[in-house]
This record gives C-alpha cells, sequence and structure tokens, in this order.
C-alpha cells in the first residue's frame, strides 16, 4: 500500500530524513516512533505530498506522490501535527469544504459528513465554532478531516497528541477499528501507545531508520541475555549461590530481601531456558518458589536503548548483545524502571 | 473548476465571518459617499456658474462621475491590502495550508480560487457603490456606457493588485508584514508615473505603460480599448503565475 524507497530530505545542509525505506501492506497500522526532531513529521509529510524529497521515491496505493500527486492525494488522509482549522468555520462548515477540496462527490457529501461526526464524537460540536473547541475536539475534528473522503491511506502525525486519557484511549480504539479498511501510519513519541496500536514499528532517529519490527520481536531481540525475576523463600540459606551455580547461569544479581524473602535477578545466556531448572533447584531445596517470571524490557526501555547516542545501532543487531547495566540491573529504587522490574514496590 | 468554487467560496466566507469583509464594505461606501457628496457640491456649484455665464450645461459623467471613480481608485489602493494580507499568510501561519496543499487540488486551483474569492469582495465592495450611481439616474440622465466601462475599468485594476498581494501574501507568514509591503508596492505602482513627467518623452511612456492607474484613464472616459484590457489581464496573469512559482518554491523549501 505504502512503499518508501531511500527517501532523503535536506533544509539546506541539515539532513532530516536520511536513507529511509520501508513498505506498509494494505490494513496494516504503522507506527512511526522517535524523539522529537527524528523526521517523523518531514517523512509524514513528503507521503502526503505536501513537500518533495530531496531524493528517493514514495509511492502511495501504487501512485508515485511527486509523479502522481492528484491520484495519490485522493487516496490520502492526512492530519498534520496541528489540526488544520479554521476558526471563523463551524465544525460541519469546515467538514462540508474538505469534502468538496478531498473530491467527495455532493450528494454523497452530506452523509460522509455526518458519518465521520458520528465516527469521531463530534456530532455535538457540529454548529461550535472551530477556534472555539478544545484542544480535544480540535484533534478529532482533524481525524474527521482525514477520514471525510473515506481515503485507503491515513497517515496521523501524532494523533493523540494534547489529548486526556480517556480521549487517548478513544482515539486509540478509533484509529485500531480503523485498521483493515484503511491502512494507517502513525507517529508517535510515546512508546506504549505503539505497543497497543500498532502491528509494526519503524523507529527513527535524527532521520534515520533504526529498527523496523512488530513490538513484540522488537523486545525479543533487544532482550539479548535473558533475565528472570526470582522470588524464594529460602528460609535463610543463600540461594543466590545456590541460583549462580545452575548451568547457563551467567550472572545473579540480588534485587531484594524481605525477611527469610529473597528476590534475584537472574541472568541467562540467552536462547536456554532456565525456569525448569532453577524450579527444581528451589524446590528440591525444600524453599519456597514465591515467583518466577522472565523480565521482558519495556518499549520505552527498547526506545531508549535504540534512541541513545551511547548506544550504537551496530549492537542490536549483533548477537551478542548486551543489556546495559542501568536497564538489567535495575534497583527498587529506581525510578527510570517499570512495573515488571520492579514488582513489590507498587 | 469545482475545487476553485470550493476555495473561492471558503474564501468569500471566511471574509464576511469575520469583521473584516463588514468592516471593508462599509468604510468603503463611506468614503465614497463622501467623494460623492463632495463632487456633488462642485458639480452643481460649477453647473450654476456655466448657466450664468451663458453655457451650455455640464456633462455629469465627465465632470462628475469621472473624477469620482479616480478617486475611487484610491480608495481602493489603501482597501485591497487588507484583502489580500492574508491570503495564504494566514494559512501559513495557522497550518492550514497543509490541508489545502495535501489535497487533490492544483497549486493553481488554489491560486484562482483564492484571487475569485478575493475579486468577490472587491466586486461587493464596488457594487455598494453603484446606490450612489442610481441616485444620480434618479435625479438626472447620465450616459450609463462609460459608468460600466468605468466599472469595469475599476475592477480590472483591482485584480491588478490582488494577484500582486497575492504573491506577497504568498512570501510570508506574517499578515502584517504581507499588508504593509503590499500597501508599498500598489503605492510604487500608482505614482511610478510621476517619474516620468520630468524625463525624456520615451521614458515617460515607458513608465506611463507601467503605471496601473493610467490604464483607468481611458476607461473612466468611457473608452474601451483592447490595449488597455489586454494590460490588465496579463498583469492578472503574470501575477497569479508568480503566486504559483512562489507556492512551489516554498514547498522544495518545506
Amino acid at each position: 500500500m505504502i512503499e518508501v524507497q531511500h527517501l532523503t530530505k535536506r533544509y539546506g545542509r541539515v539532513t532530516a530524513v536520511d536513507d529511509v525505506s520501508f513498505r506498509v501492506e494494505r490494513g496494516e497500522i504503522l507506527g512511526f516512533l522517535g524523539p522529537n526532531g527524528a523526521g517523523k513529521s518531514t517523512t509524514m509529510r513528503i507521503l502526503s505530498g505536501y513537500m518533495p524529497a530531496t531524493e528517493g521515491r514514495a509511492t502511495v496505493a501504487g501512485f508515485d506522490v511527486f509523479d502522481k500527486p492528484i491520484d495519490a492525494k485522493r487516496r490520502i488522509g492526512y492530519l498534520p501535527e496541528t489540526p488544520p482549522l479554521y476558526p471563523d468555520m463551524t465544525v460541519r462548515e469546515y467538514l462540508d469544504f474538505v469534502a468538496r477540496i478531498k473530491g467527495v462527490a455532493s450528494k454523497e457529501k452530506k452523509e460522509r459528513v455526518a458519518a465521520v461526526m458520528m465516527r469521531t464524537h463530534i456530532a455535538d460540536m457540529a454548529d461550535r465554532h472551530c477556534g472555539k473547541l478544545s484542544k480535544g475536539y480540535k484533534q478529532r475534528v482533524g481525524l474527521a478531516q482525514a477520514l471525510i473522503h473515506n481515503p485507503d491511506v491515513l497517515i496521523l502525525d501524532e494523533p493523540t497528541a494534547g489529548l486526556d486519557p480517556k480521549q487517548i484511549i478513544e482515539t486509540r480504539e478509533l484509529i485500531r477499528g480503523l485498521a483493515g479498511d484503511h491502512t494507517i501510519v502513525l507517529s508517535t513519541h510515546i512508546l506504549p501507545e505503539v505497543a497497543q496500536t500498532c502491528q509494526r514499528v519503524v523507529i527513527i532517529n535524527k532521520g534515520r531508520v533504526v529498527a523496523v519490527d512488530t513490538p513484540d520481536n522488537l523486545t525479543a531481540r533487544l532482550k539479548g541475555a535473558e533475565t528472570m525475576y526470582v522470588q524464594v523463600d529460602a528460609e535463610g540459606a543463600d540461594a543466590g549461590a545456590t541460583l549462580g551455580a545452575l548451568p547457563g547461569v551467567m550472572r545473579v544479581a540480588a534485587a531484594e530481601q524481605r525477611g527469610t524473602i529473597a528476590g534475584f535477578e537472574v541472568e541467562s545466556e540467552r536462547g536456554t531456558d532456565i525456569r525448569r531448572d532453577i524450579a527444581r533447584a528451589v524446590v528440591n531445596r525444600g524453599w519456597g518458589l514465591l515467583e518466577l517470571r522472565p523480565m521482558r524490557m519495556s518499549l520505552e526501555e527498547i526506545f531508549l536503548q535504540v534512541t541513545t547516542e551511547e548506544l550504537p545501532t551496530e549492537k542490536l543487531d549483533g548477537s551478542g548483545l548486551e543489556v546495559p547495566p542501568g536497564l538489567s540491573d535495575p534497583g527498587p529504587s529506581d525510578p527510570q524502571t517499570h512495573g515488571p522490574s520492579d514488582p513489590n514496590h507498587a | 473548476m469545482r475545487n476553485v468554487i470550493a476555495i473561492a467560496d471558503k474564501e468569500l466566507r471566511s471574509y464576511f465571518a469575520s469583521p473584516i469583509g463588514y468592516v471593508l464594505v462599509g468604510f468603503f461606501a463611506l468614503l465614497f459617499g463622501y467623494f460623492f457628496y463632495v463632487y456633488l457640491g462642485f458639480f452643481i456649484r460649477s453647473s450654476e456658474q456655466m448657466m450664468q455665464q451663458g453655457g451650455g450645461a455640464p456633462n455629469v459623467n465627465q465632470d462628475m462621475i469621472g473624477g469620482l471613480l479616480q478617486n475611487a481608485a484610491v480608495i481602493i489602493l489603501f482597501a485591497l491590502p487588507m484583502i489580500t494580507m492574508r491570503t495564504y499568510s494566514e494559512e501559513k501561519r495557522s497550518g492550514t495550508i497543509e490541508l489545502l496543499l495535501t489535497s487533490p487540488v492544483t497549486d493553481m486551483q488554489i491560486i484562482l480560487g483564492k484571487f475569485i474569492g478575493a475579486m468577490g469582495l472587491y466586486a461587493s465592495m464596488l457594487a455598494v457603490t453603484l446606490l450612489y450611481i442610481a441616485i444620480l439616474f434618479l435625479l438626472g440622465k447620465p450616459e450609463w456606457r462609460p459608468i460600466a466601462t468605468g466599472y469595469l475599468g475599476l475592477l480590472l485594476m483591482g485584480g491588478c493588485f490582488i494577484s500582486v498581494g497575492l504573491l506577497i501574501s504568498s512570501l510570508t507568514k506574517n499578515q502584517i508584514v504581507a499588508g504593509f509591503m503590499t500597501f508599498v508596492v500598489f503605492l510604487l505602482l500608482w505614482v511610478i508615473n510621476w517619474v516620468g513627467e520630468s524625463s525624456s518623452p520615451t521614458t515617460r511612456e515607458i513608465v506611463n505603460y507601467l503605471s496601473v492607474t493610467e490604464h483607468l484613464n481611458d476607461f473612466v472616459r468611457g473608452i474601451l480599448d483592447t490595449k488597455h484590457i489586454v494590460y490588465y489581464l496579463s498583469f492578472i496573469t503574470f501575477g497569479l503565475f508568480l503566486t504559483a512559482k512562489s507556492v512551489d518554491s516554498e514547498r522544495w523549501r518545506g
């Protein structure tokens, strides 16, 4: 549905997008993830036909966005970073105008306007002026605008920016509901959003694609060494030494200690599953196994990892990937860590 | 064409959704009314004098409406930057330009739409002044043809100004800058023939030809000369063409 090949955009000497290539299949939701200024918006603007690329090609629904801009634009719904609203128009007038310039037939216009207002939950604001709407409603009118001509491809630049949590959930549901009929590319710098809405993620940093994969695979790829969280009631015995002696275990770190209950992070070689061995060792000694689960890195950590300067990206593909200390050894008090690594704190 | 009409319609609505449309139409009518009053008084006095001296009655068209329309041209010079200054600047500032440029419409359709929208507002400004002319028809018997050509001339001259205004508006995000620049350029186009007065006949002819207001004179006198129509139409086309180039280059610069 969307094919981007070696896209490069330079502003003078600054390269905003550098040799970006990716594909999006029909009905897929692709997430564009990257810090501010990574080149997400620029890529999306090129895809939407707003600006041409310096080099490279982009094809949407079979039409090259540079050579056949009108045909391509007919099939694209685009929501820019700031919803492009005319403050003096009412929501209905605005959508009516957009429908006209997007080439919706005059007979279907009224019906389409009503349908998208229903779908984006803005029907109650139909006669309000766009300039008087709250940020959340503006964003939704922007989304309605992108949907009005029922395009094959939706390009949404930060669709949930500025919404409150309830609206964010609604918008994500709406976007998920649109997949299938529509092919969607959305950008965000909020990580859970990608995991929740997208089937595939393109991570982009400094204009370059750092990784393209499913959220699950990305997590797996970045995992490197497997880390298990083990909590045992060892009744005063040195459980850490026992765990460290198991075959395949590389390192054991004490994560917490409460009375006789101790928590450990057990790192093993990639590809070896040591859960059975751990369970057997604990049970054989008559201790209580309270918890045993793999510690997967959240996307947020992956993101930090792939987009942090100090970490060369080659490590991503190398099999001997090492989890940086800050991520593999999170102390319970470390504010950077999230749920999985800090089970008893909450 | 459908797209052009959609955009023209939107432009025209946006003028009247904000006070700007009403203010322009209102103030233009007010100033035109003042000039009308002054010229009428002047005309009445001079005709009384001429009657007393036994000469023929003066001509309403020549001695009154002609001067009135010439003066209207000056008000238009001040008013039109206010119409055109926001056309592109405002879209750029608020980001709505992204909507237009990612819609299946060509740059030229957008420009023509904006041009026609602005012309629509300008035409309604002129239309209101026809009420004053109607008074003359009630009280006397002016020739309608020179009035028609005069208004046609004003319309074409305004078209030139609007095309220049669009061009300047497409160059900046700031409508105040756009408005002021447009005004300066209009003023230059108006006074360019002053240069001609003190120079050689050839220069004078060239400069007079370039002056936008110079070409209005024949229209106001009731002369419909293709030379002037061609001048105005090519001026408008050139202005719109440059606007298209400006929008396109803006796109490349990002």
